[in-house]
């Protein structure tokens, strides 16, 4: 018997996170499927960052749990995230792509050929010497991607990676991750821009004061909302 | 390649500051030695800059000189950390022996010390031949002295002459009498600089730069002999000591060979020790 | 004023003539420091390192430990580590007292701690930085400390010129350890403190400007090391 070579669906079931006595997320369950590009919205404070890295296990939830399909021990494996400040390390660009590459014990052939086509993807190749430190903003935002895409995970976590770049960086990044998407990489991602969630999106999963209210697709989710909540959210009043 | 002369540049700067750390520390530590412990007076008087090499070139025996107050000195054969003692204390020398910790112990050569002070002299012991009594009358008057407090053979005189005095100099301490813990050199510097009076081996003030306002004013007493002796460090306790090297140190010094190199040594025209070995120990 | 332009002259004139003797004693210094640096780094760069990545019990103290170590008086670790090499101690057997690797062991001593208090503040700051992306890389602590020291190398090398001039400075402990013997020990700290006890003062700063001079030297190349891969790096 084969267990099917997917680590989706992700599971959440009841999941909560509290710290230091605030309770930023309650009671989340969620089923995020193999698709489209999964969107977290909701208004800022409502825990969708939190609810990212629990997913991506950079949190351990303080209640519930969230799980895989697929082997025991894939899961980590096979997924990656984009933080909406690049970290990236004090070393050249394609020393950046090729560091998880080795974390990640691939061997050295796979590791430069992976990394080139990473670079290819997001247009840095003719920069694959440069510090990356020294990128602009935008460059650096393409960087991490890259860095990420080279490690072809199936789930890839996005957290507001648009949030401080400009609009052509932006438009960027959102081709970069339309390309991803195509290719079979699951987008999980957050924003705050609502333009970027209806260019992207396949569904969308709203968010309010730690619990989620809706996940439904985004055709509907956008042209009638079932909460007053994400409603007026849309309307672009304030939420709280 | 971008980076390329960027890279080699950054090797040869982080070479160079690697180079002098990647040098042997043992390169000379292969050659034949033995370690004397000694006293600051030998060493800093420039004796050993002068006779050892002659040794060296005879035997093709490296001596380490480690300069010590004579007490420390023998703390350091005590611990077997050295082969040979050559310091300036006959009692504490005697004890050394006694108690099994090397020996037996020769008298080796030996100069005076001397009673230095300031110019003006407001003790008035300038010329005394009577050693004594010039420190009563430095105790009288309350004149600041300096005394070197570090167990040495230079401090074990002088407590001794104070003993001869009848003076107990302790009770002048944090007020006139100042016991600096020091050598020989540190202890004049401090006297220089406070003019006080302090006692001195001949050896060390001779090659005293820091002289400023001090003067020999009181020597010749026969009190201020200055004896030194010389002992291996028990190879029986220690089995590390270098015996057979560290006696055949011993053996030049004593002997005609030695006796001269120590009688040749002259600062300024003024021969700083001399040798006895061959003579019966006075006071002995 | 003498004195000190007398100090000038005679420092001068040691670094014109070159005198083997002087030119051993500086060389030893710089091999006797730079090789204490060394070591230190090897333990206390990673110790800093994972001191900073890591949470558990016992962390606290250590890094108190740690802070308190940097004031060790020079004359207290020479004293343990002459105990320890004494022929009567337990190291006595290695029969290293008293020689340049005991005056590397007394310094190293003195800057480990040193080396990794600073290391460990100055990568809790990169670590700050780069935990999450190195966690979702699946980089645990063991993993990211070797990172973290490359990646903080600018700011490292100011840490170990910090120990180096520690190093360079101390007389207390090499004194000890080392015995001051000339031509073998005798290294820039301990030759200014003997002339000092000679009274020939000038001399004493003279060598104090020339140990003054090596030290400025060996922190400009290094600290021109840094700026050059620093801007290069960002």
């Amino acid at each position: 018997m084969r267990a099917p070579d997917t680590i989706l669906p992700l599971q959440a079931e009841g999941l909560g996170f509290a710290a230091g006595g605030v309770q930023i997320l309650r009671d989340v369950t969620l089923t995020i499927e193999a698709g489209p590009p999964t969107f977290l919205i909701g208004p800022n404070g409502a825990g969708k960052s939190v609810l990212l890295r629990l997913l991506h296990r950079l949190l351990i939830p303080t209640a519930g749990r969230v799980s895989w399909s697929g082997l025991p021990g894939e899961a980590a494996r096979r997924q990656a995230m984009v933080f909406q400040r690049p970290v990236l390390l004090r070393r050249s660009v394609l020393a950046n792509v090729l560091y998880p590459l080795r974390l990640a014990g691939l061997a050295r052939a796979e590791r430069a050929r992976r990394a080139q086509e990473g670079l290819d993807l997001v247009g840095l190749t003719a920069l694959a010497g440069r510090p990356a430190r020294r990128l602009s903003g935008g460059e650096q935002q393409r960087l991490a991607l890259a860095r990420a895409a080279a490690l072809q995970p199936e789930v890839l976590f996005l957290d507001e990676p648009c949030a401080s770049l400009d609009p052509a960086a932006t438009r960027a990044v959102e081709e970069i991750v339309a390309a991803l998407a195509a290719r079979g990489t699951k987008i999980v991602m957050t924003t705050h821009d609502l333009g970027q969630a209806r260019r992207l999106a396949g569904d969308v999963v709203f968010l309010h004061r730690g619990r989620v209210l809706e996940h439904s697709p985004a055709e509907s989710f956008f042209a009638e909302p079932e909460t007053r909540e994400a409603a007026a959210f849309l309307r672009g009043e304030l939420v709280w | 390649m971008f980076g390329t002369l960027r890279r080699t540049i950054l090797t040869a700067a982080v070479a160079a500051l690697a180079l002098p750390a990647l040098l042997p520390l043992g390169a000379v530590a292969q050659e034949r030695s033995i370690t004397v412990a000694s006293t600051t007076s030998t060493e800093q008087s420039g004796l050993f800059g002068h006779i050892l090499p002659i040794f060296t070139r005879e035997t093709g025996i490296t001596v380490r000189v480690v300069a010590l107050g004579t007490g420390q000195a023998l703390d350091v054969g005590r611990r077997g950390d050295a082969d040979v003692v050559f310091v300036h204390d006959r009692a504490a020398e005697q004890k050394f022996v006694a108690e099994g910790h090397g020996g037996p112990r020769h008298h080796v050569m030996y100069n005076d010390f001397i009673l230095v002070g300031p110019a003006s002299d407001p003790a008035k012991v300038a010329g005394l031949r009577d050693s004594t009594e010039a420190l009563r009358r430095i105790a009288a008057a309350r004149a600041p002295f300096v005394s070197r407090g570090d167990r040495s053979g230079t401090h074990a005189a002088e407590l001794r002459l104070w003993k001869l005095a009848g003076i107990d100099p302790v009770e002048g301490r944090g007020q006139w009498y100042r016991e600096v813990g020091q050598g020989m050199g540190p202890a004049l510097n401090t006297a220089a600089a406070q003019n006080a009076y302090i006692l001195a081996d001949r050896g060390t003030w001779l090659s005293f730069r820091n002289r400023q306002d001090l003067k020999i004013l009181v020597e010749g007493d026969t009190r201020l002999f200055n004896q030194y002796g010389v002992m291996l460090v028990n190879p029986q306790r220690h089995p590390q000591v270098k015996a057979a090297d560290g006696q055949r140190f011993i053996d030049w010094i004593l002997s005609p060979a030695g006796q001269q190199a120590i009688a040749a040594y002259k600062i300024n025209g003024e021969q700083l020790f001399f040798p006895n070995a061959a003579q019966p120990e006075p006071g002995a | 004023m003498h004195d000190l332009s007398d100090a000038v002259s005679t420092a001068l004139r040691l670094v014109a003539s070159a005198d083997p003797a002087v030119v051993q004693v500086v060389l030893l210094s710089l091999r006797v420091s730079l090789t204490a640096v060394a070591v230190a780094a090897l333990i206390g760069l990673p110790l800093g390192a994972l001191l900073a990545v890591s949470r558990f019990p016992g962390r606290r103290p250590i890094i108190v430990v740690l802070n308190a170590l940097m004031g060790l008086p020079p004359v207290v670790a020479g004293l343990l580590i002459y105990l320890l090499l004494s022929r009567s101690g337990p190291l006595g057997s290695l029969g290293l007292l008293f020689t340049p690797a005991a005056m590397v062991i007394a310094q190293a001593t003195l800057i480990t701690p040193i080396l990794a208090a600073l290391a460990r503040q100055v990568l809790e700051g990169l670590w700050e930085e780069y935990a999450e992306q190195l966690r979702s890389f699946g980089a645990g602590p063991w993993r990211a400390v070797p990172t973290l020291l490359w990646d903080g190398r600018f700011a490292l090398l100011t840490v170990l010129l910090a120990g180096f001039g520690r190093a360079s400075a101390e007389v207390g402990a090499v004194i000890i350890v080392g015995g001051n013997i000339e031509g073998f020990t005798r290294v820039m700290t301990t030759a200014i403190a003997l002339e000092t006890s000679k009274g020939d003062l000038p001399l004493a700063l003279a060598l104090g400007m020339v140990l003054m001079t090596i030290v400025l030297a060996v922190n400009a190349l290094a600290q021109g090391l840094r700026d050059v891969s620093a801007r290069w790096a960002g």
